[in-house]
């Protein structure tokens, strides 16, 4: 499903005095089987632009386009289903959302509601928790008996199971252990890759944004900063570091190894392959003392 | 949904009743809310209104925000007056059509106790809209801090009362983002039979009463680890003070009530 925002604004608690602008002219393009990242500081609106992406919020202005409905804000939208179907949102820490007996329960819950039976949905679910690293016997207990890791990986099972066309992420491993955050993102970027799900991801990790997406956009209070390849985005750190925006680790690796031998690497590296590949051809063409 | 909601909110503003002590504010309430039943024809209901909206004027709070969020208020008191019409069968008939009949006496009662009722509310909220929860605590204790010697928990039912006035905003966020939470897997809230609707609720509630019980234990654990031990000792950051515009504010609505003494049939 192709998914594509055009000068999308959007204005919070509109006619109160708390009224606040949150997003303006956001424009973005996500074609099916995308891997977008959106990056940025904390109220940057990254947040409230994912909520536009399964229509939980319409906007103020501009319009949202999910497949072939058009949302903008003087039409009334009916049968929104189809869509919440196709786009399965992982909410920033989504254990909030567990309610039912049984994880089971719970992770069948949303198929259900869009019309999969229960004998479906439960196969669904033995497929979901085992995707996101849990043991079958955890389907009996209640999810309030869970550690906070564990509820994290059935929530984000429940989404799975609704088998949407696109996945949406909001922070998805935040307060995670590291294990825990790459063992998950793993897994998002494995079904990215077989079922070509879209999939957008919202995160604090410079990390994670430059190894599994496909494009990043930079928000910066409330707009869009700059949209690029991870490649395009972190070759030029100054300005994200001027932005008091991180670099992953191994572009900063890369800067400091730059700057103390006064030399220029030929690329902009992303992971310790790449830089090891650099140094290690620097090192055998005996440039560097 | 929950964004136009007005109950226990706070509305910075820089005006006389934003800048009066809360105590003031309190008695005066408390008053009005007596004073209310004296009114009972036109022209003491009227000042009422008059008084009412000159205190809402006054607080500078914008009125498309405060009837926007009395909303619901208002299908109450719309049920109000519609009672009164329907069950009053007194005083000659002023209207009818078939059975049904309107009385006189129904038509008066409905107008003056949704009126009644409409300023207790609107009143009440100018109060909420202007004092912080913790300003009101603070008023509400002092004003109580005689009853103390009877033994009665005055400072007990104030912390009470602040930290459900402090958490009613709380509330409403959270219950926003598990509704979107739950309408993202499928549930329904606003449309559909009034059957799928109610069962929509338990996804909704479950959520909300296991974050607000875990929220209540975090914030006694947080309150016992900053040595937090009841009223008994504690001093006051925040001095109340009672100024000539509180003075003269207590003046005003004695002169109302006199008013309406006066002019009460
Ligand atoms: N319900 C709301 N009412 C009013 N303002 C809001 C509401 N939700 C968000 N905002 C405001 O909108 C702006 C964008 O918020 P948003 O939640 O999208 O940020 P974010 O980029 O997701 O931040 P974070 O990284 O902390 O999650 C913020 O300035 C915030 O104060
Ligand atoms: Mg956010």
């Amino acid at each position: 499903m192709d998914i594509s925002l055009k000068n999308v604004e959007y204005r919070y608690q509109v006619d109160t005095p708390f009224e606040r602008l949150a997003i303006k002219d956001v424009s973005i393009d996500i074609p099916a089987g995308t891997f977008l990242a959106i990056i940025g500081h904390t109220g940057s609106g990254k947040s409230t632009v994912l909520q536009h992406l399964n229509a939980l919020l319409k906007p103020t202005g501009g319009e949202v386009v999910l497949g072939d409905k058009v949302i903008t804000a003087d039409k009334k939208q009916k049968n929104l289903k189809e869509v919440r179907q196709r786009v399965g949102i992982v909410f920033q820490f989504p254990e909030h959302q567990l309610f039912e007996e049984t994880v089971e329960k719970d992770i069948c819950f949303g198929p259900m509601n869009f019309g999969v039976s229960e004998k479906e949905a439960k196969i669904r679910a033995r497929e979901a928790i085992a995707h996101v690293g849990l043991s079958e016997e955890i389907l009996e207990k209640s999810p309030f008996d869970l550690s906070g890791g564990q509820m994290r990986r059935v929530a984000i099972a429940g989404v799975l199971a609704m088998n949407p066309d696109v996945i949406v992420l909001d922070e998805p491993t935040a307060g995670l252990d590291p294990r825990g955050r790459k063992e998950i993102m793993d897994m998002f970027s494995d079904l990215h890759k077989q079922r070509k799900l879209s999939t957008i991801l919202v995160t604090h990790s410079m990390e994670d944004a430059s190894r599994y997406a496909d494009k990043i956009v930079i928000m910066h209070s409330g707009q869009v900063y700059r949209t690029g390849t991870p490649l395009e985005i972190f070759s030029n750190p100054e300005e994200l570091i001027k932005m008091g925006l991180d670099v992953p680790e191994v572009v900063k690796f890369q800067q400091k190894l730059e700057r103390a031998f006064q030399r220029k690497f030929s690329k902009t590296c992303l992971t310790i392959e790449e830089i090891t590949e650099e140094i290690s051809s620097f090192l055998k063409r005996g440039d560097v003392q | 949904m929950m964004e136009k909601m007005i109950f226990g909110r706070y509305v910075p503003a820089d005006s006389v009743i934003h800048k009066m002590d809360p105590r003031s504010k309190l008695i005066i309430i408390f008053l009005f809310v007596c004073i209310v039943f004296i009114a009972n024809n036109a022209i003491t209901y009227g000042a009422l209104v008059v008084y009412t909206f000159l205190m809402l004027g006054l607080s500078k709070v914008p009125m498309r925000f405060v009837f926007g969020g009395l909303k619901l208020v208002f299908i109450l008191i719309l049920f109000t007056f519609l009672l009164h019409i329907f069950l009053t069968k007194e005083g000659p008939v002023i209207f009818e059509l078939g059975w049904f009949k309107v009385y006189e006496e129904g038509l008066r009662q409905g107008i003056f106790i949704s009126l009644r009722f409409f300023l207790l509310i609107l009143m009440t909220s100018i109060l909420t809209l202007t004092t912080t929860p913790i300003a009101i605590t603070d008023g509400l204790e002092t004003l109580l801090g005689p009853l103390k010697k009877v033994k009665f928990p005055v400072h007990e039912l104030a912390l009470m009362m602040s930290i459900a006035l402090r958490f009613i905003p709380t509330l409403m966020q959270e219950t926003d983002k598990i509704m979107k939470a739950q309408t993202a897997r499928g549930v329904d809230f606003t449309s559909g039979p009034v059957k799928d609707r109610v069962k929509a609720v338990i996804p909704l509630l479950i959520p909300l009463f296991v974050s607000s019980f875990k929220r209540a234990e975090e914030l006694a654990t947080a309150m016992e680890a900053r040595g937090y031990r009841g009223g008994e000792g504690r001093t006051r950051y925040r001095q109340l003070s009672w100024g000539l515009t509180d003075t003269m504010m207590i003046l005003l609505l004695a002169a109302l009530t006199v008013l309406l003494i006066v002019f009460r049939t």
